[in-house]
């Protein structure tokens, strides 16, 4: 994931307009991500007291909580995901344009938790690429930024000349 | 005061004296009203750009929230960070949309919302153009948008975005009305249709002074027009997902962001110039105080936003039929009468002012009187049907 390490010497030689453009990108991103309106249990709960006076998370300009998934970066699965609601999770993610990174928040999302039953998914990365586990039931508005902030992290080592949609063939970020 | 007070036209006449040295007069013209056209286009964007910071950290703080405060000192640079990731940002077009249409909805709403500006007197002799139908000028081009966002709702094949089309068109027109009548009202008191004209008008007293009660139906008509809270329909998230423009996303939704800020500064500006006196007023240079006077007006509608709750469509469209409709046009009536019998002066302002404040109390009144009776009839048609249920009173 965070390649920037392993990069040689003359290879940024070669890439420091690419890198601006990478600086620049990146952070937009970064402090633009919208998150999609969605809460499936208690820890969307959680999700929403993020956003309250105390915690507050308009302050990396994600207080945009977008109904519309054209409009949304960031999908949080904040909650249980039962087999009935798993096509609809599926739906919103594949209704995103890219670029979208999904953030499992709670034990239910990551693991299905304490319902290891016929009802529930065990874990929303059978179904969606997930790139940050923030695990807890429910976890904490700080666990939730935590987990943002490691999204922001995953957001700024990426290059626009490795990213997955921009490329013909498939690419990993 | 004075060198700061015309600043930028003498800057505008010293730049026409610099291209008059070496170039024919024609293109001396031309280059000008590029020029010309070109800055209040910039205008528009930076609106957007200081605005939508404005808006987020104003709503913040109502909430007793910090805002935006990581990108940049402040989170100053945070609408920047917000065009940078739209710009980037994947471009979807449905596959059952239509596609012309779907394509030309964000451009063609941007246009109408730029030509505004030509017409709004942004200081002493800086003006795009002094139309002498500005008034209807603005009307009509108000009424453009109301199409684009039909198209985008219709091309966008999705039965929300359909839904919230609808709702935008009954919403418009029914507030087209009363706002035409208090900007008649206007113009009847000052004479002319000018936007300078009308400026010029309040010399001696603002017509917010003269008319409270259009200053009140332009301002509720104007939000309306804006689509924002408490008239924010088209958008609500919990019935219609988002609108008209659901399925829009990147750049193309940024058009509609950004179409819907620039019509913000322009309703502003035109509350500012019809009811506020525009420019005018002493001591500082004549266009900080129409920008002082806009940001006051914008902060009003910013602070409306985070006040109130959004009305039910029934509500709204009620509110501007049944309310404003017949308010403005009494409104319209007594200032025409007024102004026909009283010479302009002291006299005229104090009897409309009164006469308005009466008519606003009235108003309130009846609506308040009209609330309580359906309240009580609608408690004892509860009653009834309990009644019916039970079969007996309730204990």
């Amino acid at each position: 994931m965070f390649e920037d390490d392993a990069i040689p010497v003359e290879k940024i030689d070669r890439n420091i307009f690419l890198t601006t453009v990478d600086w620049i990108y990146n952070w937009g991103r970064q402090y633009s991500m919208w998150p999609a309106m969605f809460g499936l249990a208690c820890c969307a709960i959680e999700m929403i007291g993020a956003s309250t006076a105390r915690y507050d998370i308009a302050r990396f300009g994600m207080e945009f909580y977008r109904a519309s998934p054209r409009h949304a970066d960031l999908m949080i699965v904040a909650g249980t995901v039962t087999h009935k609601m798993a096509p609809q999770v599926k739906r919103i993610w594949d209704q995103m344009p890219e670029p979208k990174y999904c953030l499992a928040m709670g034990s239910c999302a990551i693991s299905g938790g304490i319902f290891k039953s016929y009802a529930v998914l065990q874990g929303v990365d059978e179904i969606v690429p997930v790139d940050v586990y923030v695990p807890g039931c429910p976890p904490r508005p700080e666990a939730l930024f935590d987990g943002i902030r490691k999204i922001h992290q995953m957001v700024r080592a990426q290059s626009i000349k490795t990213v997955r949609w921009y490329g013909k063939e498939k690419k990993e970020a | 005061m004075q060198v700061l007070d015309d600043l930028w036209i003498r800057i505008a006449v010293w730049f026409r004296g610099l291209l008059e040295s070496f170039l024919p007069p024609w293109a001396v013209q031309l280059t000008m009203d590029v020029l010309g056209i070109l800055l209040l286009i910039v205008l528009g964007i930076v609106v957007v750009l200081a605005f939508t910071y404005m808006e987020r950290k104003v709503i913040a703080r109502v909430g007793d929230r910090i805002g935006p405060n990581r990108a940049g000192p402040f989170g100053i640079f945070q609408a920047i960070a917000d065009a940078i990731k739209m710009l980037t940002k994947e471009d979807v077009t449905p596959t059952n949309a239509d596609r012309w249409l779907f394509l030309a909805a964000p451009i063609v709403v941007i246009i109408p919302a730029v030509l505004l500006y030509a017409v709004l007197p942004l200081g002493r002799g800086m003006v795009g153009v002094d139309l002498n139908i500005a008034v209807v000028f603005v009307v009509a081009m108000g009424g453009i948008p109301i199409l684009t966002m039909l198209m985008a709702g219709w091309a966008s094949n999705n039965k929300y975005a359909l839904l919230g089309a609808f709702r935008t068109v009954a919403q418009l027109i029914s507030y087209e009305v009363p706002m035409v009548v208090a900007l008649l009202t206007v113009v009847l008191l000052a004479g002319t249709m000018s936007t300078v004209g009308i400026v010029e008008a309040q010399a001696s007293f603002p017509f917010a002074l003269v008319t409270p009660v259009a200053f009140v139906v332009y301002m509720l008509a104007g939000l309306a027009e804006l689509n924002r809270t408490p008239f924010d329909l088209l958008e609500a998230d919990s019935e219609i997902v988002a609108g008209y423009f659901i399925e829009y996303s990147g750049m193309k939704f940024a058009m509609f962001f950004l179409a819907e800020y620039i019509n913000l500064f322009m309703v502003a500006g035109m509350i500012t110039t019809l009811f506020l006196a525009g420019w005018q007023w002493p001591i500082l240079p004549s266009w900080l105080w129409f920008l002082i006077k806009v940001v006051l007006v914008i902060f009003l509608m910013m602070w409306i936003r985070a006040t109130f709750p959004r009305f039910r469509i029934d509500q709204m469209l009620g509110f501007a039929w049944k309310a404003l409709v017949p308010l403005s046009l009494i409104n319209l009536f007594l200032v025409a009468l007024v102004a026909k019998v009283l010479e302009p002066g002291w006299v005229r302002t104090g009897v409309l002012f009164v006469s308005n404040l009466a008519l606003l109390a009235g108003a309130i009144a009846i609506m308040a009187q009209v609330a309580r009776k359906r309240e009580e009839r609608a408690r004892a048609a509860g009653e009834a049907a309990i009644k019916r249920y039970y079969g007996s009173e309730v204990r």
